[in-house]
């Protein structure tokens, strides 16, 4: 890594408003408030305990690349960094057969607002000790602890994968295929991403009569919306050509924005008392709230 | 904060939970108190009184009452945590799931079902295999443990090495909070606003209140399964060949080790053919469509033949499968054959240390005069030792503890962790140290006082030494390991 843990620590500091920021894909500049980067670089790859470990200021992309050689992959959202990624907490197009980014994150060393190292879970790919502060990272927006790195759980590249389109339901295919990779449906036409053995991948695909294509649809960049998998079928009618969903998950890529919804105001107590305790004064990310964000 | 009133008295706690659920769901005889002192650890506690609670409403009325009188409560599974996480604190409302067993809804297109919390772990996979699904989570223990307790202790399976320990498979939790309030964490939506609050009570051991409904990942039953019982001259091949098979990029559904001992005892048990001369023998299962399992099991007969495998035996049936998944879950059964006792751990290591942790814990056992059989999770480097003793034997319980907390120290120092699945209750509480700094410690405790502050649920279990909070009492008086 390019900068050590404690230096990291350092200059995050233990008073004063401070914030993260890793490629700034998503995230706005605070006026008046120092930035900071987490440390970059990849520390080791254990392709035999499916493990990497590496600095939350990592690229996504370079991490790519380096599993690629032994075969693996991760499932983290390429173009930011790692950290950025993990503190967005958004799954990618593949969660209806990886689940979802957050089971990929086993321990994070982290920077909370007194400036300090702590350590959220453990190297292992099982592990129970303790509470589950790694979950409470991922999807926290850098408001409760900044992280510095990261050891991932990678997964085995498949041997061949191919996407294909089909005007049959969605959801006939969903259940009919076995473990697809990921079925999307805009309403009219489905794709579906096969992954395996190339010769179950070409029967599977002959027995739903898949047409193969070299690509999955372009995703409507308006919005990402969140919806129980049983009520995909609303949009059909609701938002016709205007959004791709993944089925069988529920991400669906919208033309419009996320529809804002009331607070669940126990939740919203929760959050805040969460945050009061692991950074009374405010200063990690200030202007930021995890629940309100998207 | 309130501090927790140490002189609890009982009779005003009984006639207020009567004003709320019916008195045959309120019990405090001696006798109810006593069958709910402890549970499948061999630690014991103290329940104040016992309550049936058959809906959300019930819970919360037992939480309110617990709340309100400053009072602490436990919920309570099946009882076969290992950890002693659900051992009463003193004179603790225990509040008991079994009657909340109802499975509320199964979407089996979209795999999605709600359930009670009381809901056995097999029996939901039972009443749903017609649907071509099940919930992949399977302790050996799943005919029994309810999937509260499997959502509370984040447990796992054999199973869960390729699809996940029950983190992975829980989209939502609707909680009774230990303030009384009512709420769902996460739900059948992927990304709910906010924090991932589903995720931090899935493993939370109780402690961050009730779960009163649970939403569950259901996963489609595979094509075609393959399972191989490989033999082994040493220990040591059989675990090298798990790394070597992850490595090549294969994740089998399914990889068990028995090492000797263990394989004799099954043998006498229940008589399926197992290589009981053999130092140790792999389980493994791969699942899927029939060309790529085809082409799995051929590359993982190759690996093993690197390693020097004995005899390969595939199951030709549903029937020869059956039978060699019960030569691993009747592992427990038929220990009784050798020795009246054992003491069960659970740590974890890295798959390529588990050939030298498995000589340590041969070496720190026999240094020690006992016994030890391992049957475990090889895939995902989860150990189980289980020590064999007789417990009429003067002394043999120090003996066993203080092998097991050196089977612990050896896993952690190894680069590995306290517990795998079976959690830390009471059991490993204060050996939390050996991971974790105290500010780790603090941060762990923070999430914690943010989800109860009046630290009434489950309290003193998980985090060692409730500095935090000198004025909660420690250790249930009594407690013995
Ligand atoms: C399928 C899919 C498609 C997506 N498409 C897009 C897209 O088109 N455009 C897009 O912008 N995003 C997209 N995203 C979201 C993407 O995950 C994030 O934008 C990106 O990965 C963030 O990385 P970054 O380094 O740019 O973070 P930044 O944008 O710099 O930061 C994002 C947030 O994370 C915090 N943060 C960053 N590093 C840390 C750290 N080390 N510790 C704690 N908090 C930290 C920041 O403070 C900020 O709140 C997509 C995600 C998915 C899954
Ligand atoms: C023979 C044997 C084999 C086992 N094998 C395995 C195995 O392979 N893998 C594994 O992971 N475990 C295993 N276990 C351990 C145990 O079965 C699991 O931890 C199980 O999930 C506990 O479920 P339970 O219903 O018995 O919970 P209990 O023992 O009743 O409770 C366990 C914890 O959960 C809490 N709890 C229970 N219900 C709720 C609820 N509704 N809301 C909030 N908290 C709650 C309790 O307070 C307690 O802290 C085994 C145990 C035995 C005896």
């Amino acid at each position: 890594m390019d900068l050590t843990l404690e230096d990291f620590a350092a200059e995050v500091g233990s008073s004063g408003p401070v914030a993260i920021a890793g490629l700034g894909t998503r995230s706005r500049p605070l006026s008046d408030v120092r930035v900071v980067h987490a440390p970059s670089g990849i520390e080791w790859i254990e392709p035999a305990e499916m493990t990497i470990c590496c600095g939350a200021g990592t690229p996504v992309d370079e991490i790519d690349a380096a599993l690629a050689e032994h075969g693996q992959q991760v499932a983290v959202h390429p173009g930011g960094t790692v950290g950025g990624a993990l503190a967005v907490g958004q799954s990618g197009l593949r969660r209806l057969a990886y689940g979802a980014m957050r089971d990929a994150l086993l321990q994070a060393n982290y920077v909370n607002a007194a400036g300090k190292l702590v350590k959220a879970g453990g190297p292992t790919v099982k592990n129970v000790s303790g509470f589950d502060l790694c979950r409470l990272l991922v999807g926290s927006y850098g408001t409760l602890g900044f992280i510095g790195d990261v050891i991932l759980r990678t997964r085995p590249k498949a041997s061949f994968e191919q996407w294909f389109t089909s005007d049959r339901d969605p959801w006939e295919l969903l259940s009919g295929l076995f473990r697809p990779t990921s079925v999307l449906w805009n309403g009219a036409t489905t794709w579906v991403l096969l992954e395996g053995n190339d010769r179950d991948v070409a029967e599977m695909a002959e027995r739903f009569s898949l047409t193969a294509v070299p690509n999955g649809p372009e995703l409507p960049g308006g919005g990402r919306w969140s919806m129980a998998p049983s009520e995909l079928i609303s949009l059909k009618v609701a938002s016709p050509g205007s959004f791709v969903a993944e089925i069988g998950v529920g991400v669906v890529h919208h033309t419009r924005p996320r529809p804002v919804r009331p607070p669940d105001l126990v939740q919203a107590d929760l959050h805040a008392r969460i945050k009061r305790e692991f950074d009374p004064t405010g200063r990690l990310n200030p202007g930021i709230d995890a629940l309100s964000i998207r | 904060m309130t501090v927790l009133d140490t002189t609890i008295d009982l009779d005003a706690v009984t006639r207020a939970l009567r004003v709320r659920l019916r008195d045959d769901q309120v019990r405090d005889s001696l006798t109810m108190c006593n069958l709910y002192r402890r549970d499948a650890s061999n630690m014991t506690g103290r329940a104040g009184i016992v309550c049936f609670a058959e809906s959300t409403e019930d819970v919360q009325a037992c939480v309110q009452v617990a709340a309100d009188m400053g009072v602490p409560f436990m919920a309570r599974g099946s009882g076969t945590g290992l950890a002693g996480g659900a051992v009463p604190p003193p004179d603790a409302i225990v509040i008991s799931t079994t009657k909340m067993n109802k499975i509320l809804s199964v979407d089996e297109v979209n795999r999605i079902a709600w359930v009670e919390p009381g809901v056995l772990n097999l029996d939901l996979s039972k009443q749903i295999a017609d649907l071509g699904v099940h919930f992949a989570p399977d302790p050996s223990s799943q005919q029994t443990c309810s999937i509260g307790g499997n959502v509370a202790n984040n447990s796992g399976g054999p199973h869960c090495l390729a699809d996940g320990v029950t983190n992975a498979h829980i989209h939502g939790v609707e909680v009774v909070l230990p303030d009384g309030s009512i709420s769902i964490l996460g739900g059948e939506e992927p990304e709910p606003d906010g924090l991932d609050l589903r995720g931090v009570f899935v493993g939370s051991e109780g402690m961050f209140g009730v779960a009163t409904k649970i939403c569950v990942r259901l996963m489609q039953n595979p094509p075609d399964v393959a399972t191989m019982l490989m033999d082994f001259e040493s220990v040591a091949e059989g675990a090298n060949l798990v790394s070597d098979i992850i490595a090549s990029g294969i994740v089998p559904a399914a990889v068990e080790m028995m090492d000797q001992l263990c394989l004799i005892a099954v043998e006498e048990f229940i008589h399926a053919g197992l290589p009981v001369e053999k130092a140790a023998a792999l389980l493994i299962e791969v699942v899927g469509p029939s060309a790529g399992v085809a082409a799995d099991v051929e590359r993982i007969c190759q690996l093993a033949s690197e390693r020097g495998v004995g005899a390969i035996r595939v199951a030709a049936d549903d029937a020869e499968r059956a039978l060699l998944w019960k030569g691993r879950k009747s592992a427990f059964g038929a220990i009784a054959n050798i020795m009246p006792n054992y003491y069960l751990h659970d740590t974890v290591v890295p798959r390529h240390k588990l050939a030298e942790v498995l000589d340590q814990i041969y070496e720190i056992v026999s240094r020690h005069n006992l016994q030890v059989l391992n049957v475990f999770h090889a895939g995902d480097g989860n150990l189980h030792p289980l020590i064999l003793f007789d417990g009429s034997v003067e002394g043999v319980f120090e003996r066993v503890h203080a092998a097991g907390r050196e089977i612990v120290k050896a896993s952690v120092n190894a680069g590995g962790v306290l517990s795998g699945e079976h959690g830390i209750g009471l059991e490993k509480r204060d050996l939390m140290p050996l991971m974790f700094t105290e500010t780790d410690l603090s941060a762990q405790a923070d999430l914690r006082r943010a989800f109860d502050p009046q630290l009434i649920s489950n309290p003193d279990k998980v985090l060692p030494n409730p500095a935090t909070c000198g004025e909660i009492h420690s250790a249930p008086e009594g407690a013995w390991i």
